[in-house]
């Protein structure tokens, strides 16, 4: 095949804006994202002879892309922690079908599940991964991505359910939502 | 056990909440193209490549 380079170009294309979106969840900011995309790209060009064409080039990109976020992430420490949340910044989505208060309900609520459970349930609900590919991804069991994600979604239901409720106020639910319990 | 199909049957599915709402974010940072700078970027990758394997021996090893 004469267009190998090409077509590997293309196909890390195809993928940009899905994994420019989980790196927009992981950092919590857009400059930030873009800027891990950048070393993802680069990384993942230089490892190229390593990456099988035909095989999940999309699982691969995000594979290096979380494994950059966490090396970088060890490497600065407290500094970080300086984000906006997930999803917050910039992003002034108001699908027609929500209205906009509701969705900054959700990405609040989005905001306050362990990284772990963030992570899991974007990759399962939002990338379109398996799981057995995301949890190629974050490196651990697919049992363990499965119970990751199971959590992730009785947590959002019950901060959605309760912020629907609502005459408790925020207060009763950042209360209850932020057991920052890193049980794995 | 695999189950492949994910979203089905996990509450995240289709014509769920909380399922749509995520998608619906993630949607909209897709939606919002890719920075240039990126696009650049890989572009020069490529062309560099090119180049070396333009000069260097043409298509042997490997």
């Amino acid at each position: 095949m004469t267009a190998e380079p090409t077509s590997f170009k293309r196909e890390m294309l195809a993928t940009l804006p899905s994994l420019r979106a989980f790196a927009v969840s992981l950092t919590g900011k857009h400059d930030k994202a873009d800027d891990l995309v950048q070393d993802t790209v680069m990384k993942a060009w230089a490892k190229q002879t390593s990456f099988e064409m035909g095989t999940n080039i999309k699982a691969w990109l995000f594979t290096i892309l979380r494994n950059e976020f966490y090396s970088q992430m060890r490497k600065r420490g407290r500094e970080v922690q300086d984000t906006d949340g997930v999803f917050t910044e910039r992003l002034s989505v108001h699908p027609p079908q929500y209205g906009s208060m509701d969705m900054q309900d959700f990405k609040k609520a989005l905001d306050q599940l362990p990284d772990d459970q963030r992570e899991a349930v974007i990759l399962i609900g939002a990338s379109g991964f398996s799981y057995e590919e995301a949890a190629d991804i974050c490196d651990c069991a697919v049992g363990t991505m499965k119970s990751r994600v199971s959590r992730a979604r009785t947590r959002l239901q019950d901060i959605l359910q309760i912020v629907g409720e609502s005459e408790y106020g925020p207060d009763a639910v950042s209360s209850q939502v932020t057991t920052h319990n890193h049980s794995f | 056990m695999r189950t492949q199909t994910a979203g089905a049957d996990d509450g995240l599915g289709p014509n769920t909440d909380i399922g749509s709402r995520l998608r619906a974010l993630y949607g909209a940072v897709q939606d919002e193209g890719v920075p240039d700078q990126l696009l650049d970027l890989l572009e020069k990758l490529d062309s560099a490549e090119q180049q070396q394997k333009a000069t260097s021996t043409p298509r042997d090893g490997e």
